[in-house]
Order: C-alpha cells, then structure tokens, then sequence
C-alpha cells in the first residue's frame, strides 16, 4: 500500500515535470523579441547577398511558419506542439544540415552523452561515497581531515576550470592526450572503439572530479551524523566489528539520502556533461547544442532541450522507484 | 577505557573554558580556521577588484589598447594578449564584474525564495502542493540547455544586467526549498509558541525569535547562490553565449581559447584566470563552510 502511493506519487510528479519542462520550452522563443523564423531569413538574404525580392521573402515566410508549426493561434500551436514533440518525436529539419530531421541527429549523439555521463557519474558516485564514508566513519582521525580537504579542494571549482585545467596539464604541458582529439564514426572495429575510450579519458576524468568532491563532503557529513545514532554505539557495544559498523550499520543508512540526493542533482551533473562534451570537442547532445546555438539552428536547440528534460526527468524518476527497494521503511509503512 | 575517559577532569574542562569565553558576547566563535581563510580571500579580492579600477589608467575591455602577445613585464604585469588587451587589468574588472553580478543575483535569488518557500510553508495545503510542484520542477530541468537557447535567442542584444535577471528566474528554487523546510520545522518549535505566550507580537517573533535562528542559514545560502551565479555566468561566457565584450571570469576564457591561447603557448592568458577563479570560489566556498561551522557550534553551545 506504501508503495503503491509513493510510485503513483512519484510518477505524478514526473509527469508534472515534464508538462512545465515542455511549456517553458514552448513559451521561450514566444516570449523573446527575436523571431527565430526573422533571423532564418535575415541570414539566407545575406547569403544571397540581398537579391530575394520581397514575394518570396513572404512566400518563404508562410512555408517556414507552416514547417515549424507557428501558424494558428498560442493555444493550438501549444496542443500541436504537445503532439508533435510527445506523440512524434517530431522537430522538424534542421537548418543548418537541411533536410536532416532533427530528432535523428539527436538519437545519434545520444548514446555518446549516455556512455560519457552513466560511467562517470557511477565512478564518481561509489569513490566519492567510499572516501566521504571513511572520511566521515574516522572523523576524529587526522588522516580522515585530509580526505575532507579533496572534497573542499575540488568541490567549488567549476566544470569548465577543470576541464581547461586537464586540457592544460595532460593535454599540453604533459601531452598524453591529443588537444583536439577526433572521435570516428562509421562502422566499428577494435582500434576504432580504443581509440573512442582513449579520448573519452578526458572528459570522463573532468566528470569524475567534478562529481567526486561533492559526493565527498556530503556523504562525509551524512556519515559523522550515522556515527552518532545510538544503533551504531548498540553494535559497538555489541561487539561488531569497524569494518561491519561502517558498512552495514554507518554506510547503509547514510547511504539513502545521497540516493535522493543524486536524483535531486541530475539535472547539475547533466548540465556539467553538456559543458564538458563542448570543451573536449566530444560528439554527444552538448556538443550538438553548441553548434546549434553559434548557427543560430533553433530546431536542434529545441529537440536538444526537450530531450534533455525528458532525459533528466526520467532517470530522476527511475533512481526514486528503486529506492523503496534500498528503504525498508517505505515497504512496510 | 571510555569509561575512564568519561570521567577524566581534564576532558571535562576542556569544553567548559570555551564555553565561558563565549558567553562573554564577544564574536571570538566566529573564529575558525576555515572561515578566517576564507573572508581572509574573499576580502583581499573584494577590496582589491573594489579600489584597484580606480587607478586603471585604460579600460581593459577596449581592444588595442596595447601592443599585442607581449609577455609579463613590469608595464603589463601579466602580459598583453592577442587582443591587445591587458591581461592584468582585463582580470581585475574581471573579478570586479563576477562579484558584482554574483551578488545582484544572490540579492534577487534570496529575495524571491523567501517570498516563495515563507509563504508555502506558513500557508500550507493546496498552495504549499502547487508551489512545492513548481519548485521541484525547477529544480529537475536542466539549466544550461536552457540558458543556451536563451543565450541563441538574445545574443547580442542582451546587456550583463538581463544575464543576472535571466539566472535569477531559474535558479531560485533551490533556495525555496530550503527556506521553506526551515519555516516547516520553525513552525513547530517550541521556543516560538513561548514567545507567542509570553504576548510578543507576530513582528517581535519575526525579529527577535526566527531571525537569529534563519540567518545563519541566510547567509550560508547567500554564499552558495553567489557561487552558483558567477558560476553559471562564467559557463555560459566560456561557450559564448553571455555578453563576453564585459571582462568576467567566464569571458576572459572565452577569448583566450578563443584565440587559441593554447595552441601559441600564451599560458598566463588562461592560466590567471583559472588561478584567480579557483581561489575566489575556495574563498565563497571556505566562508560558507566555516559559517555554517561556527553557527552549528554556537548552537550546540545555546
């Protein structure tokens, strides 16, 4: 019963989350003072050096509103857009590699961010939770406080320092890593796979640093808190040994925040993803929006957006349904 | 052997001169390492990116100003770069600006999540579902897509200002949710109902019973919401997307990679800036920590 109410709750909210996501996304470029379907044309007259005349000019106006759905009143562009997005998949071609529809780009890049951003949250996750949790179990230690200081080092420093840092040390001053590493497409073969995971390295590190520090300096706390709890002084009294203290009775329960905690900071460790595949030139979603963004391609940016709320969205609410499975408490309520 | 130790005098006097010092009202437990770090950084930065642009003899986001590429020397501390720009200068407004913008953003952000997590916590029922929804919303979808078509739509058109207002809209739900569990356990406690007893009024409460108590969490929050927004900003300056002609921590990188500092070995150009952001956020970030330390303890003492 506890649980029927909490998935249904959860699953409530999910869909809450996407609804807003996908309105805001749809009321952006309706709110702003540029009209995306202005700059397309502004930027074919420049091509053709200012020769369209004015009837095509509109004629070309009326076929883009039509392809790009900015026809009828707000309301029905709102429930076509609805469709069009959920229903379909559906954005459109993109602008700037006419007539490649949008949603097949994305489906590309997509496995690429998926692979980077899976691997490196789950690695930064179990280190940074091992070392948060010793740090945390021994606090009175003095060993323990120079753990905490990793964590106070390298949580405050941004994605993109770390990412130009790497660069810089491992990339130039050290050259173990091509600076501009080039990512093959096309059917794989062995060296073709090894030379992917080579120049994954990088990012994949930035990623795990990045994530490293917070996980630190949050389980840390988590853990000194558990130390406290009289259930774990009943186990040292009991005579449990400090490995079995610290995992079964210290790790288990500081571990279920740090699992809503996680759930809470996708939508973060997902923007820190995009920043770095950018940087690295790595050819997932963020790198996609980049050059999207600089060509002014709306119709990418916009199947990039709302795969990445649905994206987020969803992996936030996979992480809360496995939960209950990790809390007896929520069964048995 | 705990058990000796529970009994020691020793032990037992220890905590106890502290205590005493403390009752004395002085700000001595203010005093820890960390935050003396920390406001030690944050000051000399402060100050330093405050008063130093008043000597600046040249504005540093103006292009050729100088001769280009030239290395550290005692006119240009830090080298010009391809730009024509002094770096040294160019990084002081640099700060300037970031702090400046951090602190507008961290104004607004605070402002609005105390408005918004106040009155969901106090009003309560449907409302309190309905604003906790939106929050969570916010909270889930990711920020940087968005900001990147916002920054795609308005490029070039947008001043530094609308960068801030922009951050400010999306970024102030976090801080709602805090503030809005704190006013959930607040309006439970028992030292407010004693107030309320003791016939203070609802203004009384606010300032002399729920103030002390929040504003160690406001000024921690604050801290955090200003590193968010020089971080955000930054982001989207590095990729472009912010107003990068204004000198900020992002935009200096912008143009440095930009213009392939890497590539023509011009280290200091991108290595200043990674230095001095890596301190400033150790600095916010020290501060935020060791005020969050220093009013546990207090706690613990009272």
């Amino acid at each position: 019963m506890g649980v029927l109410r909490y998935v249904a709750k959860r699953i409530g909210l999910y869909l809450a989350v996407l609804f807003i996501g996908l309105t805001i996304t749809f009321m952006l470029p309706r709110l702003m003072p540029i009209n995306p379907v202005d700059g397309y044309i502004g930027q074919l007259q420049s091509r053709a050096n200012g020769t369209l005349t004015s009837e095509a000019i509109a004629e070309m106006r009326t076929n883009l509103e039509q392809l790009y759905g900015l026809n009828g009143n707000v309301f029905t562009q709102y429930v076509s857009y609805l469709k069009r997005v959920v229903v379909d998949f559906d954005f459109g071609p993109s602008f700037t590699y006419y007539p490649q529809p949008v949603s097949a780009m994305i489906l590309n890049a997509l496995p690429w961010t998926l692979g980077l951003l899976l691997t490196a949250t789950f690695i930064a996750w179990v280190l940074g939770n091992m070392v948060g949790l010793v740090a945390g179990y021994f606090h009175k230690k003095r060993a323990a406080s120079i753990l905490e200081f990793l964590g106070i080092l390298l949580y405050p420093i941004p994605y993109y320092i770390l990412a130009i840092t790497l660069l810089l040390l491992l990339a130039y001053i050290f050259p173990v890593f091509p600076l501009s590493p080039t990512f093959p497409v096309g059917q794989m073969t062995p060296e073709k796979l090894g030379m992917i995971f080579y120049n994954s390295l990088l990012p994949g590190i930035t990623l795990v640093l990045a994530g490293f520090g917070w996980n630190i300096l949050s389980m840390k706390a988590l853990a000194v808190a558990t130390t406290e709890e009289p259930y774990v002084t009943y186990a040292r009294l009991k005579g449990a040994s400090n490995w079995t203290r610290m995992m079964r009775y210290v790790f288990r329960n500081a571990l279920l925040p740090q699992v809503t905690a996680l759930a809470l900071s996708l939508g973060m460790v997902f923007n820190g993803a995009l920043l770095t595949e950018m940087i690295f030139s790595y050819p997932g979603i963020g790198l996609i929006m980049r050059t999207a963004a600089t060509g002014g391609d709306y119709n990418v940016l916009y199947g990039a957006i709302t795969l990445s709320i649905i994206a987020v969205a969803t992996a936030g609410l996979v992480i809360d349904l496995i939960y209950p499975l990790l809390d007896p408490r929520i069964r048995h309520k | 052997m705990t058990m000796s130790k529970d009994i020691d005098p020793i032990v037992m006097a220890v905590p106890a001169a502290p205590l005493s010092k403390r009752r004395k009202g002085s700000l001595a437990w203010l005093l820890n390492v960390r935050l003396a770090i920390g406001l030690a950084i944050l000051l000399i930065m402060g100050l330093g990116s405050l008063i130093l642009p008043f000597f600046a003899t040249v504005d540093p986001s103006i292009q050729s100003s100088f001769m280009r590429n030239m290395p550290p020397s005692a006119a240009h501390w830090l080298g010009t770069n391809s730009l024509g720009q002094d770096i040294f200068w160019f990084l002081v407004f640099a700060i300037r600006n970031s702090l400046a913008l951090g602190v507008l953003v961290a104004c607004g952000v605070t402002l609005v999540a105390t408005i918004v997590g106040l009155s969901a916590g106090y009003i309560g029922g449907r409302f309190e579902r309905f604003v906790m929804l939106i929050v969570d919303t916010f909270i889930t979808i990711p920020l940087l897509p968005i900001l990147i078509i916002l920054g795609a739509l308005i490029r070039g058109n947008t001043s530094f200002f609308t960068v801030g207002i922009i951050i400010i809209i999306f970024g102030w739900a976090w801080d709602a949710r805090t503030v809005r569990s704190m006013a959930l356990s607040l309006r439970e406690r028992e030292f407010i109902n004693m107030a309320r007893f003791s016939g203070a009024n609802t203004m009384q409460i606010i300032a002399r019973e729920i103030f002390p108590y929040v504003s160690a969490y406001m000024v921690v929050g604050f801290i955090n919401v200003v590193l968010f927004a020089i971080n955000t900003e930054a982001t989207l300056a590095v990729i472009g997307l912010s107003k990068v002609e204004v000198p900020t921590l992002g935009s200096i990188i912008f143009w440095a990679l930009n213009y392939n500092a890497l590539f023509t070995g011009q280290y200091v150009w991108l290595v200043a800036p990674i230095i001095a952001t890596v301190t400033l956020f150790l600095g916010l970030f020290l501060t935020s920590t060791g005020f969050n330390q220093a009013f546990a303890s207090k706690r613990g003492v009272s």
